[in-house]
């Protein structure tokens, strides 16, 4: 009796034991995810916003009983500096331990690091950077993005203009890297769709004069002007082609759409259009739920034009994760095959380069001294109209 | 191209023009009866532009006639920009009188370089371009392909009347006597009476007053003055005075307008890009001056300014 009673205890004994053993096996796996992003320096305003944007996409997560793996975000600061930038990729991608990373605001550090992230072949999808050559400039599979450039941004402005009956532009853009692209992208959509550039001037940055090359572009009578540039040399150019009697609707890039162009312009302003990546919060599909959640956490800093991005690209790296499991290779493969997944800003699909390209697009239009989204705009309703219409 | 067209190239071309004369006039002046260049003279342009502004921005709520507004902001920049040049003329120029002429020309960039970011920093919003108001009629005549605007006329009747009034003075007064006086012989100058301080102030005050009047005219001209805008005006202007025969007044306005010509023909004519129009007009004022070094109207030493 007793022994048995002594059994009974072992027993109990050693069930309470590999019940404690098998504890850790039921409970939730520990997954790594990386967010860099400029944590101090002058664009730290944005890169905390991403940072708490893709905390609260975790935290939202892991709030979730059916997910099989908990996640922890890895916060690292890249400075917006390209060699502080190539150090933290270095050290989150050596660290086998994270999986993936929510990568980079400041465009010349996400191009900076992509050769670290494919030698140590961790999976990243950008956040808030726009040039091209983060996804185009290399084939490497590591490498998405969930926002969009200046190739959508002139694929959108450009199928834009063809539908409200443009069909003949003269381009004028300043002869940076940014104006250069933006000239490039947008003739390009606009041969594809059978419209036609009259001519392209490429000015200097600082230039002042703009009254030779609008005189020639006068002559050719083109419908719209494009200028691909920034805000000082478009008040420039708007108020020289007033002064010569253009009258082309002016068109410009996320370059003028500042309030210093409407400062500068005053009432001649309205009616220019202009194009840029992401939209206002309150235009993106998940907008509002974002705002919501984003307000719950009482984070004490906005999230910023890229905060939803970032919520993005943490929220498919998680789904995919779930998917796959904590590997870097199978992430990579399924990543790949990503199309038209909902998100908070839009579908995403991903193309061979890993950039997203139904990335989200606002059209602005100036009225009444301020820039308006288009659909809001009375441009839109047909109560005001653009040039030449 | 038709008769409109090029109308119109020869209006934008004037205008320029026009401007940088008057910048190269001034450059002209200073060397003519100091042998000083005076690099500060671009950013002094900018400074007359802004001065101008700042009257009006803070008599537009007061004034509603145009007209008056107009003739107070020119004389708020001219006589800023007066007292500006004799201050540099006091404190940078004068003092270094037996210093190498380099250190004159270093200090006068250096001051320009302060002026410059002075008003960027000073002016409310001034790393921005500024609306400059347009004060002279707007209205315009359409001729074919040719935009005749009033304004334009005016700013270049205006401008052409101050070179020729500058001229006068310089020619038929006595105090225009004394200057040439002065950028002749300054030994012999002083000795026969003439107060020398006295002349090299007011020869900067005209040519400062040349360049406020160029700032304003470049604002109305535009309605946009930024704070940069004197950089590349002050280079543009001292090619053209070089080019003209530094010293030589009338060979500042000749490079002047000779220098927008070129400009205009690199920027419309070439079959090169646009952007390219600096570069050839810079690249025909190194050939001309291969060709003729001491300026187009070479300066010769018994008839200065």
């Amino acid at each position: 009796m007793l022994l048995i009673a002594r059994g009974a205890r072992w027993c109990s004994l050693s069930a309470l034991l590999i019940a404690s053993l098998a504890l850790p096996a039921l409970a939730k796996d520990t997954v790594k995810i990386a967010f860099i992003g400029p944590l101090t320096g002058g664009n730290s305003a944005l890169g905390i916003g991403g940072r708490n944007s893709a905390d609260l996409a975790v935290r939202l997560r892991n709030a979730d009983p059916k997910l099989r793996y908990r996640y922890e975000l890895v916060m690292l600061d890249d400075e917006c500096k390209p060699d502080t930038g190539v150090q933290v990729a270095t050290k989150a991608a050596a660290d086998r331990s994270i999986v993936a990373g929510v990568t980079h605001y400041c465009s010349v550090v996400a191009v900076a690091t992509v050769d670290t992230y494919h030698k140590l072949g961790l999976p990243t999808v950008v956040w808030g950077a726009v040039l091209p050559d983060v996804t185009y400039g290399h084939k490497y599979p590591e490498i998405h993005r969930v926002n969009g450039t200046m190739i959508n941004q002139n694929e959108t402005a450009a199928n834009f203009m063809f539908q409200q009956g443009y069909r003949t532009w003269a381009v004028i853009h300043d002869t940076t890297d940014y104006g250069k692209g933006h000239n490039k992208y947008f003739s390009e959509n606009i041969n594809k769709l059978g419209g036609k550039i009259t001519s392209t001037f490429g000015v200097t940055a600082d230039q002042q004069d703009f009254t030779a090359e609008l005189t020639q572009i006068k002559s050719q009578k083109p419908q719209a002007l494009y200028f691909g540039g920034l805000t000082p040399i478009g008040v420039r150019i708007r108020q020289q082609m007033d002064k010569l009697g253009l009258d082309a609707q002016f068109q410009g890039t996320s370059g003028i759409l500042s309030d210093d162009f409407i400062r500068g312009l005053g009432t001649l302003a309205e009616g220019t259009l202009a194009f840029r990546e992401g939209a206002p919060l309150e235009k993106l599909p998940g907008g509002k739920f974002f705002a919501e959640k984003y307000a719950e956490q009482k984070y004490g800093s906005a999230a910023e034009a890229y905060g939803p991005f970032a919520y993005a690209a943490a929220n498919l790296l998680i789904d995919t994760i779930e998917k796959t499991g904590p590997d870097r290779g199978k992430v990579i493969a399924e990543l790949a095959t990503v199309k038209d997944k909902d998100s908070i800003v839009g579908k995403i699909t991903f193309d061979d380069h890993g950039q997203n390209t139904v990335a989200i697009i606002t059209k602005y239009v100036v009225q009444d001294g301020k820039w308006v989204p288009w659909e809001d705009s009375e441009y839109a309703s047909g109560k005001r109209k653009l040039k030449g219409k | 191209m038709n008769i409109g067209l090029l109308g119109q190239y020869v209006i934008n071309g004037m205008m320029l023009g026009m401007m940088y004369a008057l910048v190269a006039v001034g450059f002209s002046l200073f060397f003519g009866v100091l042998d000083v260049i005076q690099f500060s003279h671009g950013d002094v342009v900018t400074g007359g532009a802004f001065a101008g502004l700042a009257v009006y921005l803070g008599l537009r709520g007061v004034l509603h006639s145009s007209s008056l507004l107009l003739v107070l902001v020119l004389m708020g920049a001219v006589v800023a920009m007066a007292l500006l040049g004799i201050a540099i003329a006091r404190g940078l120029v004068l003092p270094l009188r037996s210093a190498p002429a380099l250190n004159t020309l270093l200090l006068t960039l250096m001051a320009g370089t302060v002026l410059r970011e002075s008003i960027r920093l000073f002016f409310p919003n001034g790393s921005q371009p500024q609306r400059f108001p347009p004060l002279l009629s707007e209205r315009a005549i359409a001729l074919g392909s040719l935009t005749l605007r009033v304004d334009n006329l005016l700013l270049l009747a205006a401008g052409a009347t101050l070179i020729g009034g500058m001229h006068l003075f310089i020619t038929r007064t006595r105090l225009g006597l004394a200057i040439r006086a002065v950028a002749q012989d300054e030994e012999t100058a002083r000795t026969s009476g003439i107060p020398f301080r006295k002349v090299v102030l007011l020869t900067f005050a005209i040519g400062s007053v040349l360049a406020a009047f160029a700032g304003v005219m470049n604002g109305l001209y535009y309605n946009e003055i930024n704070f940069g805008m004197g950089l590349l005006l002050g280079v543009i202007g001292f090619s053209a005075a070089v080019l003209g025969g530094l010293g030589n007044i009338y060979g500042g306005i000749l490079g002047g307008f000779l220098f927008a010509g070129l400009q205009t023909v690199g920027a419309v004519a070439l079959p090169l890009a646009s952007a390219y129009k600096d570069v050839f007009a810079f690249g025909v004022v190194i050939l001309l001056m291969a060709w003729r070094p001491t300026g187009l109207i070479g300066e010769r030493a018994s008839e200065r300014v």
